[in-house]
């Protein structure tokens, strides 16, 4: 909450009315939030309630049933998430991600991984690499800069010395932070993570909230954040969004969010014993309200 | 090895003494005995159908014989094989716990730096070493040509991992471009094999844009099928391939203008003639074994240095997770396209190498087999190795050569020994990689595989 005392943040990605149906199932059900530049903006919410499938759709790995997903990129003005082809998220309106289950390119090394993150920025240097392959300087000079990128967020996870390591042998906790170091290579305006605390313990936890902040502050970019360790989340998060069974149920400040009936509801049930079944409970809320 | 431990170890002791109050004190030899008489019986089953009996030709048609004798060496070679391997399994467990880069591949990765060089000089000498004659080249010629190839699919296969069960297809096409465009052009090699090689690409390309969204298996079956239909096309397109028959006639290689001939067909000079040597039948395919060898180095200098380029590198990531590659805003069917199309114009080049040296194409010479060999060798030598492909080649193609002798056993040999390698190394022969840029100094840069977790 400290950060941006400089411009007052803005927002960078406003979600409206993001559905998502498979078949007959409803995984996210008319969500709308905004996450700010420069904030830490935190999804939480039970086990399917529909966290990830948010992500898949801002990611462009799935295409959203219904809803507009604009992101306000600083230099290039909006655009919409929604209509762009999954690889160009990344690539034209800086989207980077992580995976719930790392996804590392494990037979490479560490650098190497940092390297293939910077792809199209070494594409456009070596003229599609015919140039690097005729050996342009100029594909020497931008491989030299891929590296010192490469070894600036090596440094900042703490990697450097294991440069040169398969990725796959590194321990997990490594493997999460290599993780965040690849996604940030690819120089994004907004960083979506999905559970990067997992797995770790409150030594690493603590050292990513660091990290995180750091992030935040010294690069100035958005962070999107799918957590469920809430000494994360409660931490560095300056706005949460909490989603069960595919709906936004609460919205704002840690604080707020800690004490809203509805939270405390969703993650430890109800004070008396139900005796309708949840899903049943939810169809009837449903009609009661008239559709959210 | 995996599936006799279990029968072995899960095998109740022989119902002898019912109370099992003591473990019963099982003889050390049981386990083993009865591992090898499993073996033994599955080597009868499989034996009696298609070693038992024989058709010869008799006096009144086919006479069935049997041959008794060959099963019964057949299922105690087993038992006995079988028995041995049991017997020694515990000393052989310890060495085999261990990571895909073993002590012995680690040397030869040490080894290989100087290895390389060598390999490349003592190549390039061959022709000139004394033992070498015409046979010797001519294997050498086709273990190189098989070199090249693997090498073109090892950048399909092995950078880019995807499989590809149809490579035969480029080379069939590589090879029909030749002859087409120098029979009905009058075009010269050199003019030829960069467009053969295009052609070829162009096919990867036509090919890579429907099928490059299937994934493992899918994509297999297609390239597969894909394959089929070339070959199926260059049969019945009869007016263009001239079907079964195949092209015939296609020009010889000349050295740059020189024809290899004893007499010039023009009037003008030939390569003896010119350069004030005797005529020798050997010059051709001592020309033909430094020109294949040229396209395998040319090849092989391609693949490491696009290794050390972005699309290598981002054909590595893509056989290392696509979905990691999408997030990061590579553009998963360029880059696979690439791959496909670089991948089928080094198949095409070996194509028109073929068709020059044979004088003559057919459908035949582009069945399945061959790529299912062109891909072993890839995968024995260890997917993406460069060095494995050499080893491998050798081993798959020099070898029956080698063993020539042993006629209708050659493939059986063949077979025993692509199982054999599949044991003593499930990840090829050569299963390492180096990285293709590193921060550190390259001696102490440590470990890749032992400090896990």
């Amino acid at each position: 909450m400290t950060s941006g005392q400089t411009r007052q943040p803005a927002a960078l990605l406003t979600v409206e009315h993001l559905t998502m149906r498979f078949g007959g199932l409803v995984a996210v059900d008319d969500i709308s939030f905004t996450a700010d530049d420069r904030r830490i903006t935190a999804i939480i919410g039970p086990n399917g309630a529909g966290k990830t499938t948010v992500f898949n759709c801002l990611t462009g790995f799935y295409k959203p049933t219904v809803g507009r997903l604009t992101l306000q990129h600083p230099s290039q003005g909006p655009m919409l998430l929604e209509q762009m082809e999954g690889f160009r998220i990344p690539q034209r309106a800086g989207v980077a991600r992580t995976f719930q289950n790392i996804r590392l390119f494990g037979a490479m090394s560490v650098l190497e991984n940092l390297i293939v993150a910077q792809h199209n920025r070494l594409m456009r240097a070596s003229w599609l690499s015919i140039g690097g392959l005729l050996g342009f300087s100029r594909y020497r000079r931008a491989e030299r800069e891929a590296v010192d990128l490469a070894r600036y967020w090596l440094d900042k996870v703490g990697l450097l010395e294991r440069a040169d390591w398969q990725a796959s042998s590194l321990p997990y906790g490594d493997q999460r932070r290599l993780e965040i170091a690849r996604a940030m290579c690819t120089r994004p305006v907004l960083l979506c993570l999905d559970e990067p605390a997992a797995g770790l313990n409150p030594r690493e936890s603590a050292g990513l909230n660091t990290l995180l902040l750091s992030i935040r502050d010294d690069h100035q970019i958005g962070i999107l954040l799918i957590e469920h360790d809430m000494s994360v989340v409660m931490q560095i998060s300056e706005h949460i969004v909490v989603l069960d069974y595919g709906r936004k149920i609460a919205e704002g400040v840690p604080a707020a969010v800690r004490s809203d009936p509805a939270v405390i509801k969703a993650y430890l049930g109800e004070e008396e014993g139900e005796e309708l079944p949840p899903e049943v409970a939810q169809d009837l809320a449903h009609d009661g309200t008239g559709g959210r | 090895m995996s599936t006799a431990a279990p029968i072995a170890t899960a095998a109740p002791a022989p119902a002898k003494a019912p109370p099992p109050a003591v473990p019963p004190a099982r003889h050390p030899l049981l386990a083993p005995l009865r591992e090898a008489a499993v073996a033994a019986l599955v080597a009868l089953a499989v034996a009696v159908p298609l070693v038992g009996f024989e058709t010869v030709q008799g006096a009144s048609g086919l006479v069935l014989r049997t041959r008794w004798s060959w099963v019964a060496i057949a299922v105690v070679s087993v038992f006995i094989g079988r028995l041995l391997l049991a017997l020694l399994r515990p000393v052989r467990r310890q060495p085999r716990a261990r990571k895909d880069a073993g002590p012995a591949a680690r040397a030869f990765r040490d080894a290989a730096r100087w290895l390389g060089p060598i390999a490349i000089l003592l190549a390039l000498a061959l022709p000139l070493l004394p033992f070498a004659d015409r046979y010797i080249l001519d294997v050498s010629i086709l273990v190189l040509t098989y070199i090249m190839l693997g090498w073109g699919l090892n950048i399909v296969v092995g950078l880019a991992g995807l499989l590809d069960l149809g490579y035969v297809a480029f080379y069939a096409v590589g090879a029909y471009s030749y002859g087409l465009l120098a029979l009905n052009f009058d075009l010269s090699f050199w003019m030829c094999l960069p467009l053969a090689g295009m052609f070829a690409a162009t096919f990867g390309m036509l090919l890579g844009f429907p099928v490059l969204r299937l994934r493992g298996d899918y994509l297999a079956i297609v390239t597969l099928g894909f394959g089929e239909m070339i070959r199926v096309i260059l049969i019945n397109w009869y007016k263009l391939t001239n079907g079964p028959n195949g092209l015939s006639g296609i020009p010889r290689p000349s050295f740059f203008g020189l024809p290899f001939a004893t007499t010039p067909a023009g009037g003008g000079e030939t390569f003896s003639s010119f350069f004030g040597i005797a005529y020798s039948p050997l010059h051709r395919v001592i020309f033909l074994y430094y020109l294949i060898l040229v396209l395998a180095l040319l090849t092989n200098l391609f693949t490491l240095r696009i290794r050390k380029l972005p699309v290598g590198r981002a054909w590595e990531g893509l056989r290392e997770d696509e979905i990691a590659c999408r997030s990061l805003g590579i553009n998963p069917t360029n880059t696979k396209l690439t791959a496909f199309a670089i991948g089928a114009m080094f198949a095409g080049f070996a194509g028109s190498f073929f068709a020059t040296r044979q004088g003559f194409v057919s459908p035949e010479s582009f069945s399945f087999i061959e790529s299912a060999i062109i891909l072993a060798i890839v995968v024995l030598g260890g997917m993406g190795s460069q060095v494995g492909v050499v080893v491998a080649a050798i081993v798959l193609i020099g070898g029956p050569e080698l063993v020539r002798q042993l006629e209708d056993f050659r493939m059986l040999a063949f077979g025993g020994l692509m199982v054999l390698i599949m044991i003593w190394r499930p990840r090829g022969l050569l299963a390492f990689r180096d990285p293709t840029i590193r921060l550190g100094p390259r001696r102490t840069a440590a470990p890749t595989g032992e400090h896990r977790g």
